[in-house]
C-alpha cells in the first residue's frame, strides 16, 4: 500500500488520480499512526513550507516522518515534499524535517520566478526510480530550490539562468522538484517506476 | 532551457465545449473531456478551462466537471471564469485544477488575489487581464470585456505581480477572434514591466503568429483556442512549426 502524505493544504488530486490511472493501491496518511500500515510514502508538494511544518507538527507526523525516512521503505517527495528533507527553508524561515544536510533557497536567476513551465532535467548520476528521465522535459513550478551540503545526493540538475538540482536521492529516498503527477506520459512512466519499487517492497513485508 | 508553452484553450457552457458566435447563440465543439485527453495526447503543454456562463447553478456542474477531466489528463489544468471569492477557488483546486484564472473580481477586490496567493501559493494564482487598445497604451475590460475600468494594462500588471499573482493571462480583446496575430506590443509590454510568466491570448491564426508573439512578443506561453478547435492546426504541427523557427518547445 502506498500512503499518500495529507498535511491539510495541498492539493492531492492530482497525484492520487495519477495512482488510481496506473492501478496502484494507496491511501492517505494524516497520523504517525498512518504510517505503520504503508509500505511506500510519497509526499506531493504544493504549497508553502510554513503552513506545512505547522501542520506536521501539530499532528505528531514530523517526527512520523523521520522515522520513516530512516526506516529503508521507498519515499517520493514531490517539489515541497522534497524541499522539507532539507534543514531549514527560507520560504518563510521555516525549520524542515532535516533528513539531509542543507538548505531551501530562494531561486535567483536572470530568468523569470516563480520557474514555471516545461523544463529539460539532466540526469547527473544513475539513479534507481530516475531511469529514462536524463534529457526529458518535465513540469515545474516552483520559487525555491535545495541546496544539499552534501553535493553526493544530487541526482539531477535543470537549467532556468543557472543550474538548480532538480532531484536527490539516498538509498530508497528520492525527491524530485519538478511533477511527474502533472508531466503526462513521462511523469507517468516515472510514478510508475516508484510504483513498482512499492510493489516489491510489499512483497518482501509480506514474504 | 524552459520551453515555450502552447496552450488550448476551451470554453465551457453546459458541460460542453463551446464557441460563441458573433451573432448570438453557441456552437457545439465536443466533449470537454475527450477533448481535453486529446489535446494532451498531441503535446499541448497545459490547458485552459473558461466557464463563460459562470452561473451559481453552473458551478456544481464545473466542479464535477473538473473532477472528471483531472481522472483523465496528466497536464496542468488551469481553470477560470467567475472565480470570485477564495472559497470559489479552493473548490477547483480541491476538484483537481492546478490553477485557477481570476479575472474581474480582482479588479474589484485586489485583496483576493494576495490573499488567495497567501493561501494557497502563487503557483496556482492566475490573472487575467483582458485589454483593449486606447491612445496611450491599453485599458483593462472587465465583465467579458464589456466595462472598461480605466486602469493601465501595464500597470495593472506590475500590482498584480507585487501583489503575489503567479502568471499573467493577457488577452487582446481587439485581436480576438481576428485570426490576424497576437499584439505583440502589448504581451512586451507587460513580459517587460513583471517578473512573473506571461501568457499571450488572442488573434492566433498560425504558427507563424506563434513564434512571434513568443520571440518578438516576449510571452511565455501562448494561448488559442480556434486554430485547435476547428483542426486547421494540431498542437503537434504548431509544435514542429516553432521548432522549425528556433524557439524551444517540449517534444
Amino acid at each position: 500500500m502506498i500512503g499518500v502524505v495529507d498535511y491539510g493544504a495541498g492539493n492531492l488530486a492530482s497525484v492520487t488520480n495519477a495512482l488510481g490511472f496506473l492501478g496502484a493501491p494507496w491511501r492517505l496518511v494524516r497520523t504517525s499512526a498512518d504510517l505503520q500500515v504503508v509500505d511506500s510514502l510519497v509526499f506531493p508538494g504544493v504549497g508553502a513550507a510554513r503552513p506545512a511544518m505547522d501542520q506536521l507538527r501539530a499532528s505528531g507526523l514530523d517526527q512520523g516522518l523521520v522515522e520513516y525516512l530512516h526506516s529503508g521503505r521507498p519515499y517520493l517527495g514531490i517539489c515541497l515534499g522534497l524541499q522539507l528533507l532539507f534543514q531549514h527553508s527560507a520560504e518563510d524561515d521555516s525549520l524542515c524535517l532535516g533528513f539531509f544536510a542543507g538548505k531551501v533557497v530562494r531561486l535567483t536567476t536572470s530568468q523569470k520566478v516563480p520557474h514555471v513551465g516545461w523544463n529539460t532535467v539532466d540526469v547527473t548520476r544513475p539513479t534507481p526510480g530516475l531511469e529514462g528521465v536524463d534529457g526529458t522535459y518535465f513540469y515545474f513550478t516552483h520559487s525555491y530550490v535545495v541546496q544539499p551540503t552534501n553535493r553526493d545526493v544530487v541526482s539531477a540538475v535543470t537549467e532556468h539562468g543557472r543550474a538548480f538540482v532538480s532531484a536527490v536521492a539516498q538509498g530508497q529516498i528520492l525527491g524530485v522538484q519538478f511533477h511527474p503527477e502533472r508531466s503526462g506520459r513521462d511523469g507517468l512512466r516515472l510514478l510508475h517506476q516508484f510504483c513498482l519499487r512499492a510493489v516489491a517492497e510489499t512483497r518482501t513485508h509480506a514474504g | 532551457m524552459l520551453a515555450k508553452r502552447i496552450i488550448p484553450c476551451l470554453d465551457i457552457a453546459h458541460r460542453r465545449v463551446v464557441k460563441g458566435h458573433q451573432f448570438g447563440g453557441l456552437v457545439d465543439q465536443g466533449d470537454p473531456v475527450d477533448l481535453a485527453a486529446s489535446y494532451a495526447e498531441a503535446g499541448a503543454d497545459e490547458l485552459v478551462f473558461l466557464d463563460i456562463e459562470a452561473t451559481v447553478e453552473g458551478r456544481a456542474t464545473l466542479i464535477d466537471l473538473v473532477t472528471q477531466l483531472a481522472r483523465r489528463v496528466f497536464i496542468p489544468l488551469t481553470v477560470g471564469g467567475g472565480v470570485r471569492t477564495t472559497q470559489d477557488i479552493r473548490d477547483l483546486l480541491r476538484a483537481g485544477a492546478d490553477k485557477v484564472s481570476i479575472q474581474t473580481a480582482a479588479v474589484g477586490n485586489p485583496s483576493l488575489v494576495s490573499s488567495a496567493a497567501s493561501s494557497f501559493g502563487s503557483q496556482c494564482v492566475v490573472v487575467a487581464i483582458d485589454t483593449r487598445r486606447r491612445e496611450q497604451g491599453w485599458e483593462v475590460y472587465t465583465h467579458g470585456a464589456r466595462r472598461a475600468t480605466g486602469l493601465d494594462a501595464v500597470a495593472w500588471a506590475a500590482k498584480l505581480c507585487r501583489l503575489g499573482a503567479g502568471e499573467l493571462l493577457v488577452t487582446s480583446v481587439d485581436a480576438d477572434g481576428t485570426n490576424a496575430g497576437y499584439d505583440l506590443a502589448l504581451t512586451a509590454a507587460i513580459s517587460d514591466s513583471v517578473s512573473i510568466p506571461v501568457i499571450a491570448s488572442g488573434g492566433a491564426g498560425g504558427p507563424q503568429d506563434l513564434v512571434a508573439v513568443l520571440t518578438e512578443g516576449r510571452a511565455d506561453a501562448a494561448l488559442a483556442a480556434s486554430i485547435f478547435h476547428s483542426g486547421r492546426w494540431t498542437v503537434a504541427a504548431i509544435k514542429d512549426e516553432l521548432r522549425a523557427a528556433g524557439v524551444a518547445v517540449r517534444g
